[in-house]
């Protein structure tokens, strides 16, 4: 196998690894009937969590730990408005990254400019032989392992269904004895946990410093893949890769020398993500039959 | 295993005492009492509003009452979820149906399963209730594929798959045709034979008649009669029921009915929604002065004429919708208004009105053009005047024309929809399940309603299914089924019976005439 | 749990306007507990705060010119909302009017025509509109969600500005600074109240507050869209077209991001940088709910973002904190409106329970 092709694939991996954990816990979240649309705000204070974490500490692990848990923080609040208080779904999740961008910002200004210096992690030392998989970090090894779990658990456990029945009709779900208002909430933390990991992944991995703008709209382009994915883990999977390597493709061509302005390159992920959306939404159809029916509705007893 | 009827000592299967719950608007149940025997089949009996959901809802564990004692097998119980009393062994067939679209039969059947058995020994299981009880499921399914009636069987085989002591059906027929619900009865008797209890909620009479061995009958929230509905008439159970006796409609002074108004010819839609019925080669045509009624089991096409009649759905052939030889298919709803074509819609809180705005503003909904505005500005005193006649023309209990739309009782707000519309004078009138959820009285206002504006020469057409209702108002009957539309048949030429066979559907669409054999048995 | 949240019967008028002062009273709870976590006095900090920037009158003609743009926009955004359909983009639409207005200041600017102004007024307007009309169109068209592809727009309006400004219109003169010359006089827009940066712009967002209210709570059109965004199910019934909403919605939105754009760069801005809008399109989000999607709300909901966004700025010089407070308490502001909007709908009644949960058969 050619370099430049491992090369390639290596860093479409890596690129695409963050949209992946997002994009999975999304998923979850919009199976369960509800959309959470502050992905992005979960994402921003997972990355400055775990890169304050791992500053102060040294440790990569305990900064992935802390995100996690600042994402399902904030993901419990949303779930208490939005879940419990039958709030607009739209207008929490807007609120939750407007709020943990700027949370983001305010956490993060004493870092902005630095960059971490960590140590290989142990499997990256031990498997550095293998071609491609040594080159990867255990993190997104890991994002395959929850992949694999996440859907195990939707479409063959019963609390999968009942997950997927809550998302459908969750006042029947609730008439056969599911704790409807329970499982969304589950679902969310979920979501937010995902989130909170990808937050950390790409201060604490991809980029390894901090910048304000960090997440740059991966948070929003997760949510899109959900759709693009038509709530389906596997398509989920390839979307967060094909738009890892579009994220790639870019800095190849510049490095290449393709005469096309930087800032053009760095638009083609926004724009795809457009173009991707009006293809997918248009075949009503398939969504009518893919979506969760009761996305995005309140729910009460 | 199962205590039966006649066995003394044994404790009732159930037993409410003085149950009381109280909203903040109604009290839904005062001091309502009831004892179901094992094996026993039992009626709850009640007009809309009575308050028999509630009653079934604090049994089922979704509502809690706010006093009263519930006791299980002789044993004092509170029941605080579904599933507490799913545990107990209760187990309810909801009239919506509490189903999941796009998952299979088998699916739904197992996620209220306590326990997670092999898709392979669960579908033997189903296949077997289903074969002792005459309830055929295909468990391969997925529901959003299954009749109406085949959603029912799935509920009750998922409810029985529990082994349950007591089985709630809510209004369980007013989706089955005339013969589908004597082989729901057939099954359900022998359910109860094996010693399950069921409580059968209904309004309907003649079938609590044939089906139950003893009644509680409900109104306004209170208990006013237990019996034996094999020992009464139907007039005396509805006497029980609403305290008088049924009202009578004022005799129709209707002339001949007179020239086509509305026309639908040949229209056939594809439908892009996989959940929906396409329509197949639909023609119809309705006359002034006369009401058409439309039969069938919801889901068989009804939303979609709706649609294309209301010109919610617009068609490609302008000329296949025509008002009074004008073709119109290509007009949305707006437009059709303003030519004298006004329609109701079967859901009243979430197409009707919206139920988070007054009833004044309510009016503009469908009441805009001409007085209601002025150069693009709303006329807010007129709209107040407009929703106050029509609050007092038709005897609408509210707060004013300020009150929310959301906080009138069912029967109140259709009232008010349907006078609203009935207040332009429309030339054709399309009405969907005009009385549906409705309670006695607010009924009689509504189809005494209809039948006037027939009698002043509009062209009507009702799409129902109460079959009751159409052969009390109807004049001419079609029938819905699969899609396709029977031709209309004047109402004294033909019979419940005929009327229900062809909502089957199949059968090469047979004709809602009487044969003359027929005729000899039917009067 | 013995509080019950219990549904009311209609929601509490009194509470409709008692929720914001709630949530302006948390927030300032909070403001003091960030205060008192950095080590100052959270009272006088809180004074600093609310009241430095307001000392003189150009701190007021500050307030004003940081509370148009997001006046502007919140009333665009709030009649789109209304209706449900979701801009996020006023970001990127703000910063296409800017790039509309200053290619005609560059490219014009320096005669001294009086048909300058007018014509970048127009032009930002109309680049606001045709940003907005892209997710309106794929809304329309192919359903795609308009949230989604407003909110990419903002990314790829950035990048076409920082494109430019970084390119073509960088100052020769600039020391190779990322901006552009500074705009000419003739292509600035008049001060209204001397010794004050406030421009003429502040009456433009008067008038679109005015025009708003007439639409929102008197026109029929603004029914239109209540209904569109309470019932589909209702507006489908009545004959309003959903698509229409998503057009009024998109361009009201739209139109309003340009001329606040055209009103930075021709405002306090007197040139064109990389950034030219800070914030204003998310935080004119707030606005608009803070204000109960209502003109007179965003009006004032609008002013009090603005005195955050000052004392972030007094904050940051006199206290030492982080100018990005403003945002933070911003958006906690946000979420405790959405929090104490739940007793517009729900009365909480403490109800101990008696029974034991388990029944005597279970």
């Amino acid at each position: 196998m050619s370099s430049l092709v491992a090369q390639l694939i290596v860093a479409t991996l890596v690129a695409g690894t963050p949209l992946v954990y997002a994009a999975l816990g999304e998923l979850v979240v919009e199976r369960a009937g509800v959309v959470n649309m502050g992905v992005e705000g979960m994402m921003v204070v997972g990355a400055v969590a775990a890169f304050a974490v791992a500053m102060a500490t040294g440790s990569l692990g305990l900064g992935v730990l802390v995100a996690m848990a600042a994402g399902m923080l904030l993901s419990l609040l949303f779930a208490v408005l939005a879940v419990s208080f039958n709030a607009n779904q739209v207008a929490v999740g807007l609120a939750l990254t407007i709020f943990g961008t700027s949370l983001g910002s305010y956490l993060g200004k004493s870092y902005v400019g630095m960059a971490l210096v960590v140590p290989p992690s142990g499997l990256g030392a031990a498997a550095a032989d293998i071609p491609i998989l040594g080159q990867l970090h255990p993190l997104v090894w890991l994002s395959w392992v929850l992949f694999t779990a996440t859907w195990f658990f939707l479409y063959r456990t019963k609390y999968g269904l009942a997950l997927r029945a809550v998302g459908e009709s969750p006042a029947s779900a609730h008439a056969i004895g599911y704790p409807v208002i329970r499982i969304r909430y589950l679902a969310t933390l979920f979501g937010g946990a995902l989130a909170g990991i990808a937050g950390a992944y790409v201060s604490l991995v991809y980029t390894a410093l901090w910048t304000e703008g960090l997440i740059a709209g991966r948070g929003w382009i997760a949510v899109a893949l959900v759709v693009f994915a038509t709530w389906r883990p596997g398509r989920c999977l390839a979307g967060a890769y094909l738009f890892g390597g579009a994220t790639m493709a870019q800095l190849f061509a510049q490095s290449a020398g393709v005469g096309l302005p930087s800032e053009l390159m760095s638009a083609l992920p926004y724009l795809a993500t457009i173009v991707v959306l009006a293809l997918i939404s248009r075949d009503e159809t398939m969504m009518r039959l893919n979506v969760p029916a009761s996305l995005g509705k309140p729910f009460s007893i | 295993m199962h205590p039966s009827l006649t066995r003394p000592n044994v404790p009732d299967r159930l037993e409410l005492r003085s149950i009381r719950k109280a909203y903040p608007a109604v009290v839904a149940n005062d001091d309502v009492s009831l004892r179901v025997a094992p094996g026993e089949i039992h009626a709850v009996v009640g007009e809309n509003g009575a308050g028999k959901s509630t009653l079934m809802k604090i049994i089922y564990g979704i509502v809690q009452p706010d006093s009263g004692e519930m006791l299980w097998n002789g044993r004092e119980v509170v029941i605080r979820s579904p599933a507490q009393a799913q545990r107990l062994g209760i187990g309810m067939v909801f009239q919506h149906f509490a189903l999941f679209d796009t998952l299979t039969a088998a699916e739904n059947i197992a996620l209220a399963l306590p326990t997670t058995p092999s898709l392979n020994a669960l579908s033997d299981q189903i296949s077997s209730v289903a074969a002792s009880y005459g309830l055929p499921v295909d468990p391969a399914r997925p529901i959003y594929t299954l009749s109406v009636g085949e959603r029912q069987r799935v509920e009750i085989v998922r409810a029985l798959l529990r082994k349950p002591g007591l089985l709630i059906l809510d209004e369980p027929t007013s989706v089955l045709t005339p013969q589908a619900v004597e082989k729901l009865f057939e099954a359900l008797r022998r359910i109860a034979a094996d010693g399950c209890s069921i409580l059968y909620i209904s309004h309907k009479l003649n079938e609590i008649q044939s089906l139950c061995d003893s009644a509680t009958v409900l109104r306004g929230g209170r208990v006013t009669g237990t019996c034996v509905p094999r020992q009464e008439t139907p007039a005396s159970i509805a006497r029980m029921m609403i305290g008088e006796d049924l009202p009578r409609y004022r005799e129709a002074t209707q002339a001949a009915a007179g020239r086509t108004r509305l026309e639908l010819a040949n229209v056939s839609l594809p439908t892009r929604d996989p959940f929906g019925t396409a329509l197949a080669d639909v023609s119809l045509g309705i006359r002034s002065g006369e009401i058409l009624g439309i039969a069938g089991v919801s889901g068989n096409g009804q939303a979609e004429l709706m649609s294309v009649l209301s010109g919610e759905q617009r068609l490609v052939e302008h000329g296949a919708v025509r008002l009074d030889g004008e073709a119109i298919g290509h007009l949305g709803p707006a437009e059709r208004r303003a030519l004298g074509l006004r329609s109701v819609p079967e859901d009243r809180l979430d197409q009707g009105a919206v139920p988070a705005m007054s009833l004044a503003d309510n009016v503009l909904v469908t009441v805009n053009r001409g007085r209601a505005t002025r150069c693009g500005l709303i006329r807010f005193s007129w709209i107040e005047a407009y929703a106050k006649t029509c609050i007092e023309t038709f005897g609408v209990r509210c707060g004013g024309p300020a009150a929310h739309a959301g906080s009138l009782s069912g029967g109140n707000l259709q009232k008010y929809i349907i006078g609203r519309e009935i207040l332009q004078e429309p030339g054709v009138l399309i009405v969907s399940q005009p009385t549906w959820g409705v309670d006695v009285g607010a009924a009689v206002v509504i189809r005494q309603a209809l039948l006037d504006l027939r009698d002043r020469g509009a062209a009507i057409l009702v799409i129902s299914e109460e079959l009751d209702e159409l052969f009390d108002i109807a004049d001419r009957i079609a029938v819905m089924a699969g899609g396709r539309l029977s031709e209309g048949v004047e109402r004294a030429c033909t019979s419940r019976d005929r009327v229900g066979l062809a909502m089957t559907g199949g059968h090469g669409a047979p004709s809602l005439h009487v044969k003359e054999a027929d005729d000899a048995v039917a009067l | 749990m013995p509080l019950h949240f219990e549904a009311r019967t209609k929601p509490s008028a009194k509470m409709v306007w008692l929720a914001p002062a709630t949530a302006l009273a948390l927030t300032a709870a909070a403001a003091m507990i960030v205060f008192a976590s950095a080590g100052l006095d959270p009272v006088q900090a809180l004074a600093t705060f609310v009241l430095s920037p307001l000392s003189d009158w150009y701190g007021v003609g500050e307030l004003l010119i940081k509370a148009t743009p997001m006046i502007l926009i919140g009333v665009g955004l709030s009649i789109g909302f209304r209706a449900g359909v979701w801009n996020i983009g006023a970001e990127g639409q703000l910063t296409i009017g800017a790039i509309f207005a200053g290619y005609l200041a560059l490219r014009f600017g320096p005669g001294d025509g009086i048909w300058v102004l007018p014509s970048m007024i127009v032009a930002a307007v109309a680049g606001g509109m045709l940003w907005a009309a892209i997710p309106a169109l794929l809304r329309t068209m192919f359903n795609a969600s308009e949230i989604l592809v407003s909110l990419m727009l903002n990314y790829v309006a950035q990048l076409w500005l920082s494109w430019l400004v970084f390119g073509a219109w960088r100052d020769p003169a600039g020391f190779n600074f990322p901006q552009s010359e500074p705009l000419a006089p003739a292509a600035l827009l008049p001060v209204i109240i001397e010794g004050t940066r406030a421009n003429i712009s502040v009456v433009f967002a008067l008038v679109a507050v005015a025009l708003g209210w007439i639409l929102v709570g008197r026109s029929f059109v603004g029914f239109q869209l209540r209904v569109t965004g309470l019932s589909s199910g209702v507006a489908r019934y009545a004959g309003f077209s959903p698509h229409r909403a998503v057009w009024i919605g998109m361009f009201a939105g739209g139109a309003a991001a340009g001329l606040a754009g055209v009103g930075e760069i021709a405002g306090p801005l007197g040139q064109i940088f990389p950034t030219v809008s800070s914030g204003y399109g998310y935080a004119a989000i707030i606005v608009a709910f803070l204000g109960r999607l209502h003109p007179v709300g965003v009006l004032l909901s609008g002013l009090l973002m603005a005195l955050i966004y000052l004392g972030g700025d007094s904050a940051q010089m006199s206290l030492g904190l982080p100018s990005a407070i403003s945002g933070l308490l911003q958006s906690l502001l946000l979420f405790f409106l959405l929090a104490a909007d739940v007793l517009v709908q729900y009365r909480i009644r403490y109800a101990p329970r008696g029974r034991s949960a388990l029944g005597a058969a279970a």
